[in-house]
């Protein structure tokens, strides 16, 4: 037996456990999902073949319009996301005294189970006794009590500020680390000609994290996209369904309503998404490393 | 020219000013429902039910440290539940993502580009999209209402960041070292245990504190579908005791909420280093 061959086959030991795990729990599951979602699967006993019944299902419910809040929720809470933290890096970044501490201050909503920093965003919102209600009648930005979770707009917003917060420290701590990647010279080049703080962020700091900032706007989207436990624990979806996402949508209706076969046809169709955005990355990525040869 | 550095980091005063405004404004987001939360523990609930809302407590007291213990007597165990999970999870975890990362940082063979892309993209269905199937295959396994149905899903989720994280960290171990032990005529599990196992403790510390953090802060979906016995429910899920039947415990909550998340506070605290370098680790090379 050649060394080559030795080494693939150790290579293959190695890797097997895993492989095996993740093959059971993960890839069997989502084979199972996809026949699922062809089948009227429930609590009966007996589950018949239905074709494509559940996908017109759910072109002839409301779930158009699940889809379009889905994204419209995503988009908002990764850029709001993205902008916090680059800013937050920035600031982060910069050499004064205190730094560290700052960076250790920034990890507690990352670190913290999530649903524990839930709960406080759900005291906080509340109307008639919460903070932020409070706060903005004492200085004049409310007449009465707003209850954010109550009213579809305001648990909208509410929801996505709570996922951004939940987001943010990461994004921070990996733009911060990304920053610091850069090569100090460019910037005490840049800085002997002349350009200003600002300047050398615009014409450095920027342009080079941009490979940074796309893979961390991926994993976020698809975090974003796949966020369950804030919506969840805010409103549950509601109120009448105005902070539903397709993944909530997707818990009522197969763990709520004990429909397995149309939410798994939901769960299809998430997937779809999820890889529509995975393949967008790849394409986006292979792009621009080939685009330059660093 | 060796002054220049610290000639580029100086700040004048006002640029001073707008950095630890700006590093205000930013903690004071991250930082504000941690303020108000301790807060609403010291207050009583007759003060927390009340209009106008005020931010300070008025005869504030730890009184509801006390009493969540009362509510909710089986609190000590959620909180043992969620460490004995997550130190599971990360020994699971672990068994399986060191020989595999060692396997992606040195051996090249045909479609390990792809299985390395395949295991990164189990990223995508931590959410609930599984949660049909995952069901029925826990059930098929009888471990539905069990610390299983908690563990099992939970390790698969943290094995795609465990896997980047140690592979990145592997390749920075020269290759000769295996080399070296090759030709003195080692086998090639000997080598991977006697001479890069030690080597790569270090990152391997690092991605077993990353995954206990991350099994610690995400046991709620799978603890809320699989599992509804209240002896086996970890801390995410068990707080939920206390919301009584007609209004929260807001303070005991919260009080409870400090109580849970107080060691993994220390864990970061003590070893925030390790949590930084982990993250640089992914981010730089991408």
């Amino acid at each position: 037996m050649s060394v080559q061959r030795s080494t693939v086959i150790f290579a293959w030991i190695l890797l097997l456990p895993a492989v095996l795990y993740v093959t059971v729990i993960v890839a069997y599951p989502l084979v199972d999902t996809f026949i699922l979602s062809f089948t009227d699967a429930s609590l009966k006993k007996t589950t018949n073949w239905v074709g494509w019944i559940n996908y017109e299902k759910i072109f002839n419910s409301t779930f158009a319009e699940v889809i379009i809040r889905t994204f419209v929720w995503t988009f908002f809470s990764v850029s709001i996301k993205m902008i916090i933290g680059v800013f937050g890096a920035s600031m982060l970044n910069s050499a004064v005294p205190g730094r560290a501490l700052f960076r250790i201050l920034t990890m507690p909503p990352w670190i913290v189970p999530m649903a524990i920093g839930i709960f406080m965003w759900g005291w906080m919102y509340n109307g008639q006794f919460g903070m932020i209600s409070g706060l903005l009648q004492r200085f004049g930005f409310a007449d009465g009590p707003v209850a954010f979770l109550a009213q579809g707009s305001t648990a909208f917003w509410a929801t996505v500020i709570t996922d951004v917060w939940i987001g943010v420290p990461l994004v921070t701590l990996y733009m911060l680390a990304a920053m610091q990647s850069i090569p100090q010279d460019l910037y005490e080049a840049a800085w002997t000609d002349g350009a200003g703080r600002f300047y050398r962020f615009r014409r450095i700091t920027l342009p080079l994290l941009v490979p940074s900032l796309i893979t961390m706007s991926m994993l976020s989207l698809i975090a974003t996209f796949n966020s369950f436990d804030i919506i969840w624990i805010l409103t549950r979806g509601g109120p009448s369904g105005e902070t539903t996402t397709m993944i909530i949508d997707t818990y009522h209706t197969a763990i709520g309503s004990k429909k397995y076969g149309e939410g798994a046809a939901r769960a299809v169709l998430i997937c779809i998404f999820l890889s529509i955005f995975c393949l967008a990355y790849f394409r986006v990525t292979s792009r621009l490393s080939s685009g330059d040869n660093r | 020219m060796s002054t220049q550095p610290a000639m580029i980091n100086r700040y004048r005063w006002h640029e001073l000013i707008g950095i630890y405004a700006g590093i205000f404004a930013f903690l004071t987001f991250i930082l504000a429902p941690f303020v108000e939360g301790f807060l609403v523990s010291l207050k009583p609930l007759s003060q927390l039910f009340s209009s106008p809302y005020r931010f300070i407590p008025q005869n504030g007291s730890f009184e509801a440290y006390r009493t969540m213990w009362v509510s909710v007597p089986g609190f000590a165990r959620y909180i043992f539940n969620s460490f004995f999970i997550s130190t599971i999870v990360t020994a699971v975890v672990l068994m399986l993502v060191v020989p595999a990362a060692y396997a992606f940082a040195r051996f090249k063979f045909k479609g390990s580009g792809h299985l390395l892309g395949a295991f990164l993209a189990v990223n995508m269905f931590s959410g609930a999209v599984l949660l049909i199937p995952l069901f029925r295959l826990m059930r098929s396994f009888g471990v539905l209402n069990t610390y299983f149905a908690i563990i099992v899903p939970g390790v698969a989720f943290l094995i795609p960041s465990a896997i980047w994280l140690l592979r990145t960290y592997m390749m920075r171990i020269p290759k000769e070292l295996d080399e070296a032990a090759f030709v003195d005529g080692a086998s090639h599990f000997y080598t991977l245990r006697r001479v890069i196992l030690p080597i790569a403790m270090p990152g391997i510390t690092v991605v077993a504190i990353t995954t206990f953090i991350g099994s610690y802060a995400q046991q709620f979906i799978y603890a809320l579908t699989f599992n509804s016995k209240t002896e086996y429910a970890p801390l995410p899920v068990g707080l939920f005791a206390y919301f009584g039947r007609q209004e929260v415990i807001w303070n005991e909550l919260m009080a409870a909420s400090f109580v849970g998340i107080a060691p993994a506070m220390i864990v970061i605290f003590f070893l925030q280093r390790y949590l930084v370098s982990g993250l640089t680790a992914g981010a730089v090379k991408q």
